[in-house]
């Protein structure tokens, strides 16, 4: 079921000179960025850098005004990457209904759906919380449903919006533990977040945004210890507990 | 006779099992609960589309259909007299003065509250899930499918409105039934014709059945309404 290893790697992720406006205002400016496999890429940025929206561009929903984006490697038949969002949208259904349902949507038989949605709820530890309905659960809850569906359809790639930006530390942990997990199964991962502490705990490599640029990236480790960019140096300053 | 004896025979009628009176509830029943569910089956889906749907015109239709709500039931009546009468254009099928016929008036009457209802409630649904459904590849029509099962008794509301309205109206059973004794009369033309006859009982009771029908949908609405809110959030 772990068809992530078998099948030959979409990535990387290629985005060339990508630009995006809404209603003539610049979101996103020229931005050029190879999301490579097997790291977790952290995009980090004040409000407003435009993390939320090259997400979505890079994710397809929605469209670059300008440039292209591009995966690389092998084409598959299905779709290579899921998205979880900062709040996690519930179908009006059963937890297991949830996380079966973008695997009836590729088309996937009801006892093989049936298989990995317990599979993937028993990894998030929601297994016993499968048929209560999903609306009803927690916001912690919810996140973890929402890793769990789009883990069930194995993407090689996984973008997460802010995924705990809502939710409280202990929720917060159990979402970053099933990141990892994910990371760990073969997963790219690439997230947006504005709470340094978790870029730390996660990251591998940096991106950072701001005023509709990449303004630096960098390996993790040696952007936390000396940010190139002053844009990255005063965002840091700003952000850290005193 | 006064007021008061009519009232109590009225209700001796309802308990005493008249044939009459039954008959004529049953047939009303009949006639508006297949009108909703055509309706329905049209009114349902055509909602949804359009509240997933963009195209050009959409703007225009919506208001149409929110516009059409409110048809007068005898304006529909007419229309269909005239498309079902001997030298309209399906005067061939032999259909008007049948209960057929009111099937088809009412369908009209109710497909647009039907489809109005569903497009509001599928839309607010919409809005929510919208990008999280694209995420996971559900093509518009696909989204269209799961936006129904998933608002399912909200959308029932919507079609217990329809069905209020159905078996509420009398202007276009009245035109395209002919309110024929055993044959098209239900409750509305009957308590139009059995008044103006005088005979009160009658019109009272099959007055006091159908206020207690549609309070009885009324209530199966909001009981849907709040059993769906507990289960599913």
């Amino acid at each position: 079921m772990n068809a992530v290893h078998a099948r030959p790697s979409p990535l990387p992720l290629e985005l060339r000179d990508v630009s995006f406006a809404a209603g003539g205002v610049a979101i996103l400016s020229r931005i050029s960025l190879t999301l490579g496999a097997g790291t977790r890429t952290v995009i980090l940025g004040p409000n407003g850098a435009g993390k939320s929206v090259l997400l979505r561009l890079c994710h397809g929903l929605l469209r670059p005004s300008a440039g292209t984006i591009a995966w690389q490697g092998a084409a598959g038949r299905r779709r290579p990457d899921a998205m979880v969002f900062q709040r996690p949208v519930m179908l009006r259904r059963s937890v297991r209904g949830n996380v079966e349902y973008g695997l009836k949507l590729a088309g996937i038989g009801a006892a093989e759906r049936r298989a990995i949605a317990l599979q993937r709820l028993e990894a998030v530890g929601l297994a016993r919380l499968a048929s209560r309905p999903a609306r009803r659960l927690s916001g912690g809850e919810q996140q973890r449903v929402a890793l769990a569906r789009a883990w069930a359809l194995d993407p090689a790639l996984l973008f997460l919006d802010e995924p705990t930006a809502s939710l409280d530390p202990a929720a917060t942990r159990l979402v970053e533990a099933i990141v990892q997990a994910m990371h760990e199964a073969g997963t790219k991962i690439v997230m947006t977040t504005h709470d340094l502490g978790q870029a730390r705990r996660l990251a591998d490599e940096i991106v950072f945004l701001h005023r509709c640029r990449v303004v630096e990236h960098a390996p993790a480790a040696r952007f936390f210890a000396a940010p190139t960019s002053p844009e990255a140096a005063a965002f840091m300053r700003g952000e850290l507990p005193v | 006779m006064s007021e008061r004896d009519a009232f109590s025979t009225a209700l001796a009628l309802i308990g005493g099992a008249d044939p009459a009176l039954w008959g004529i509830v049953g047939l009303s029943l009949a006639v508006s609960l297949a009108a909703v569910a055509l309706a329905s089956l049209v009114g349902l889906p055509l909602g949804a589309a359009l509240a997933v749907f963009r195209f050009p015109g959409r703007g225009a239709l919506v208001t149409l259909f929110n516009g059409m709500m409110g048809l007068p039931p005898v304006v529909v009546g007419l229309a269909v007299y005239l498309l079902l009468s001997r030298a309209g254009p399906l005067g061939g099928l032999g259909l008007l003065f049948t209960p057929a016929a009111m099937v088809i008036a009412q369908t009209i009457l109710i497909v647009p509250i039907v489809a109005a209802l569903a497009r509001q409630t599928v839309e607010d649904a919409w809005r929510e899930y919208e990008e999280q459904m694209r995420s996971l590849g559900a093509t518009p029509r696909r989204s269209v499918a799961t936006l129904i099962w998933d608002t399912r008794f909200s959308l029932a509301t919507a079609v217990l409105a329809g069905l209020g309205r159905a078996s509420a109206e009398v202007g276009a059973v009245m035109i395209v039934g002919g309110n024929i004794d055993g044959l098209t009369r239900v409750m509305t033309t009957a308590i139009a014709l059995e008044t103006s006859k005088g005979d009160l009982p009658l019109a009272l009771g099959l007055g006091i059945v159908l206020i207690a029908l549609i309070v009885l949908i009324n209530a199966a609405a909001s009981a849907m309404k709040a059993v769906a809110q507990a289960r599913f959030g």
